[in-house]
C-alpha cells in the first residue's frame, strides 16, 4: 500500500509533463488524458482510504520513503511521504473536486486554442498540492508550496494577452512570495531549534523548545498561511486572481491553494498549542479576515469577485477555528471540506452563468436567469443554501461547530470571537442572498451591447452540469455525514487531538443564534434587492460601500505603506550611491588624473632633455653607491 | 707611466662627450660625442686591464667596439632618413615623440 502513495502525486505530475512537453499532436486528446490521470489519482486515494478504514485509529498512518534528497551528516532532507488521516482528507478533497473541475473544464475551455496547456497546468496544480499535503517533512512541503504558487501564477495569468490577467498573476505571485519567505524562515528556525524539519520529531518534541522560539516559528508559519490562504494582511491577491478562467478560480478556492494555509496551521498544531501568543495571532487574523472578506463580498457587482470575498471570509472561519487549538482543528478541516464542495459548486455555477451570458460578469446585468438555466439554478441554489448555513445542509453543521468552538474558547476572548463569527454568519447570508437574487431572480436586465449582440442565456452542456450536480450532492449531504456521530472528529482525532471546551452558552443557543443571524442576513438582502427593481448601474452608495468596492482600500494601503515607502528608500539609496560611492571613486580617479597631467609635462619630446634625466639619474645612482660605500 | 693617468684622460674624454650630447643640437655632432663617451669607457677598460694585469678588460673593450660599430650603422641611417624627411639634422626638430 505504501508504494501507492508516490503514485498519487505521480499521476498528475506525469500528465503535466506529457501535456506540456508533448506539443500540438496532443491537442485533441490532452484534456481527456489530464482528466483520466486526475481521476486515477482519486481512485488511488479512494483505495488507500478504504484500506485505511480497515485499520484502527492509531495505526492508520502510512509512510513511504522514496529517496534521500540531500543525504548529509546532520542534515537529512528526504523525499518521503506520510499519509495519515489529515493528509487523506486533503487527498480525497483535492483529487475529487479537482477531477470534477477537470471534467467541467473540458466544456468550459472548449473554444480555447490553448486548452491542452491549460490542462497541463491544472495537472501540475494538483500534483503540487498533493505533494504539499503528502510530504512528511517541512522542506518537501515547501517544494509543494512553491509548486502551488507557480501553478497558480500560470493559471491566473492563463489569458496572458489581457494585461489585467498578466498583472493579476504577477500580483498573486509576489504577494505569495512574502508568505513563502515566512515559511522559509520558519523552516530555518525549526532546523536550528530541533536539528531537523521532519514532522514527527519536530512536532513530538515541540514542547521541549523555549516558548519564545516556538512563538517565532508560529508567527512565521502564520505569515506563510496568510500568503497562501489570502488572509489579512496578505489578502490582496485573491480578488485580482479572478482574472483567470473560472475553473481555475474554483480550483484555487475549493480544492487547492487557499486551503494550504489551514493545512499548515493544523499540521503544525503541536507548535501552536505550545505557543499561546502565536495562537492568539492566528485567531485575530482569522476573525479580522472573516469580517473583511464578508464586507468586500457585499459590495462587489462582479459575481466572481463577490464569491472571492466570500472565500476569504470562509477561510477566515477556518483559520479562526485552527487558532482555537485542539477544540477547533477538526472543525476547521471539516469546514474546509464542506466549503470545498459548495464553493467549487458555486464557482462552477458562476462559470456556467458566464458561459451562457457572453462572459458578462456584472450581476446587475443578469436577473431572472432561473428560467433559462434550471440546472445551474438548482445546483447554485443548493450551494448557496449550504454556504449560508441553512439548517440540514453542509455549511450549517460545519459553521455551527466553529461558532460553538469560538464561544468555548472561554473568557472575554471567547465572547468576542463567538460574536464576530455570528456577525460573519449574518453577513454571509446577506451577500450570498444578494448574489442569488441578482443573478437568478427578478426581471431580466441584460441588453444588447453596442454591436447589437444580445446574450441568449442557455443551459450549459452536460459535461459542465454533471460536475455541478455531483458537487451539489456534496454540498447537501457532506456536513450531515460528518456530523453524524461526530464521525469526522473521531476520524481526525489521532492526528489533531480533540478536546471539548466549556462553552458558556449551550449548543442549542448557538444554533438558534446562527439561524437568527441567517434569517436576518437573508431578510435584509431580500428587502434591498428582492422587493424592488435593481438599477443596472450601481448607485453611489455609502462611504463603506465605496470603500468595499475598492476592496476596503487594501491596494491603497499597500501602495502607501510599501510602494511609496519603497520608492523613497530606493531614491535615497540611489542618491547616496551617486553622491557618496560614485563620488569617492570618481574623486580618486580625478586626483590621479590631475597628477599624471602634471607628470606628463616631463615628456616633451626633446631627446636632449631625456638625456639630461638619464645622466642625472646615473649621477644620482653613482653618488648613492659611493655614499653607501663610504658609510 | 702611471696607468692612472689613462683613467684621468678617460674621465676627461667622457665629460667632453657628455657635455656635447647635452649641449649640441646637430645630430651628427651628438653622435660623435656618443662615440667619444664609448671610447672613453673603452680606455678605462683597457687601463684597468693593465692595472689588474689580466685581459678581461681588453676582451670587454672589443665587445664595446663591435656594438659601437653596429650602433653607428643604425644611428647614421636614422640621421640620414631624418635629414631627408625634414631637411634638418637638429635633434630639437625631431620632437614629435611626446604625449
Amino acid at each position: 500500500m505504501e508504494s501507492l502513495i508516490g503514485l498519487l502525486v505521480g499521476a498528475p505530475l506525469l500528465g503535466a509533463a506529457v501535456l506540456l512537453c508533448g506539443g500540438r499532436r496532443l491537442d485533441r486528446a490532452g484534456h481527456w488524458l489530464a482528466s483520466v490521470l486526475a481521476g486515477a489519482s482519486f481512485v488511488l486515494g479512494a483505495v488507500l482510504f478504504f484500506d485505511m478504514l480497515g485499520k484502527d485509529g492509531e495505526h492508520r498512518a502510512l509512510h513511504s520513503h522514496l529517496y534521500s534528497w540531500v543525504p548529509v551528516e546532520g542534515f537529512q532532507a528526504d523525499v518521503a511521504f506520510q499519509l495519515d488521516q489529515l493528509s487523506m482528507t486533503f487527498v480525497l478533497l483535492i483529487t475529487g473536486v479537482g477531477t470534477l473541475i477537470h471534467i467541467y473544464s473540458i466544456g468550459y475551455m472548449e473554444h480555447d486554442e490553448r486548452r491542452r496547456r491549460f490542462f497541463g497546468f491544472l495537472n501540475l496544480f494538483l500534483a503540487a498540492m498533493l505533494l504539499l499535503v503528502l510530504a512528511d517533512n517541512f522542506l518537501l512541503l515547501y517544494v509543494g508550496w512553491e509548486g502551488v504558487g507557480l501553478a497558480s501564477y500560470l493559471l491566473i495569468g492563463f489569458w496572458q494577452h489581457k494585461p489585467s490577467a498578466a498583472a493579476a498573476a504577477k500580483k498573486a505571485f509576489l504577494v505569495n512570495r512574502v508568505g513563502d519567505a515566512g515559511l522559509a524562515i520558519a523552516i530555518f528556525l525549526m532546523f536550528t531549534t530541533f536539528g531537523t524539519f521532519a514532522f514527527a520529531p519536530v512536532l513530538s518534541s515541540a514542547t521541549d523548545a523555549s516558548e519564545g522560539k516556538l512563538t517565532a516559528i508560529g508567527l512565521m508559519l502564520l505569515l506563510a498561511a496568510c500568503g497562501k490562504s489570502a488572509q489579512v494582511p496578505l489578502q490582496s491577491w485573491l480578488g485580482d486572481a479572478m482574472e483567470g478562467p473560472t475553473p481555475v478560480s474554483a480550483l484555487i478556492h475549493a480544492a487547492t491553494m487557499v486551503t494550504a494555509g489551514v493545512y499548515l496551521i493544523t499540521r503544525s498544531g503541536a507548535i501552536f498549542n505550545a505557543a499561546p501568543d502565536a495562537q492568539t495571532a492566528v485567531v485575530v487574523v482569522g476573525a479580522v479576515t472573516l469580517i473583511f472578506g464578508a464586507i468586500v463580498g457585499c459590495a462587489k457587482d462582479d459575481i466572481k469577485k463577490a464569491l472571492a470575498g466570500s472565500t476569504m471570509s470562509q477561510i477566515g472561519y477556518m483559520i479562526l477555528a485552527a487558532g482555537l487549538g485542539p477544540i477547533g482543528y477538526a472543525f476547521a478541516i471539516m469546514h474546509l471540506v464542506t466549503h470545498g464542495f459548495f464553493k467549487a459548486g458555486l464557482f462552477l455555477g458562476a462559470g456556467s452563468v458566464m458561459h451562457g451570458m457572453n462572459d458578462e460578469v456584472d450581476m446587475r446585468k443578469y436577473g431572472g436567469l432561473r428560467k433559462y438555466m434550471p440546472v445551474t439554478f438548482v445546483t447554485f441554489g443548493l450551494g448557496y443554501l449550504a454556504i449560508i448555513g441553512f439548517p440540514g445542509l453542509s455549511g450549517f453543521f460545519s459553521k455551527d461547530q466553529i461558532i460553538e468552538a469560538a464561544f468555548a474558547k472561554g473568557g472575554t476572548q471567547g465572547w468576542i470571537l463567538g460574536t464576530v463569527a455570528l456577525i460573519g454568519a449574518a453577513i454571509t447570508a446577506y451577500y450570498m442572498t444578494r448574489v442569488m437574487v441578482l443573478t437568478f431572480f427578478g426581471e431580466k436586465r441584460w441588453e444588447p451591447d453596442e454591436n447589437g449582440n444580445e446574450p441568449h442565456p442557455h443551459e450549459s452542456p452536460s459535461v459542465m452540469t454533471i460536475p455541478m450536480i455531483v458537487l451539489a450532492f456534496g454540498s447537501v449531504f457532506a456536513g450531515g455525514l460528518f456530523k453524524a456521530g461526530d464521525s469526522f472528529v473521531h476520524w481526525l482525532e489521532p492526528v489533531t487531538q480533540h478536546s471539548h471546551g466549556d462553552s458558556p452558552v449551550s449548543a442549542a443557543t448557538v444554533t438558534t443564534g446562527t439561524v437568527v443571524a441567517l434569517l436576518l442576513g437573508v431578510g435584509a438582502a431580500w428587502l434591498q434587492y428582492g422587493r424592488r427593481p435593481v438599477p443596472r448601474t450601481a448607485p453611489r452608495g455609502s462611504l463603506l460601500t465605496r470603500a468595499a468596492r475598492r476592496d476596503l482600500l487594501q491596494d491603497d494601503v499597500n501602495h502607501a505603506a510599501f510602494v511609496t515607502g519603497g520608492s523613497y528608500l530606493t531614491r535615497s539609496l540611489v542618491y547616496v550611491d551617486h553622491k557618496l560611492v560614485d563620488g569617492l571613486v570618481n574623486g580618486t580617479a580625478a586626483t590621479f588624473g590631475g597628477l599624471s597631467g602634471r607628470l606628463r609635462r616631463l615628456q616633451n619630446g626633446f631627446a636632449r632633455s631625456y638625456a639630461v634625466s638619464m645622466f642625472g639619474g646615473a649621477a644620482v645612482l653613482i653618488a648613492a653607491t659611493l655614499l653607501m660605500r663610504a658609510v | 707611466m702611471n696607468p692612472v693617468n689613462y683613467v684621468y684622460l678617460a674621465a676627461l674624454l667622457f665629460t667632453i662627450g657628455a657635455a656635447g650630447v647635452l649641449l649640441r643640437r646637430n645630430a651628427i655632432v651628438v653622435f660623435m660625442c656618443i662615440e667619444l663617451m664609448l671610447n672613453a669607457a673603452n680606455l678605462t677598460l683597457v687601463a684597468f686591464s693593465r692595472m689588474h694585469g689580466n685581459l678581461d678588460g681588453q676582451i670587454m673593450a672589443f665587445f664595446v667596439m663591435v656594438v659601437a660599430a653596429a650602433e653607428v650603422v643604425v644611428g647614421l641611417a636614422i640621421i640620414v632618413m631624418l635629414y631627408r624627411s625634414r631637411h634638418s639634422a637638429s635633434v630639437d626638430d625631431a620632437s614629435l615623440m611626446k604625449l
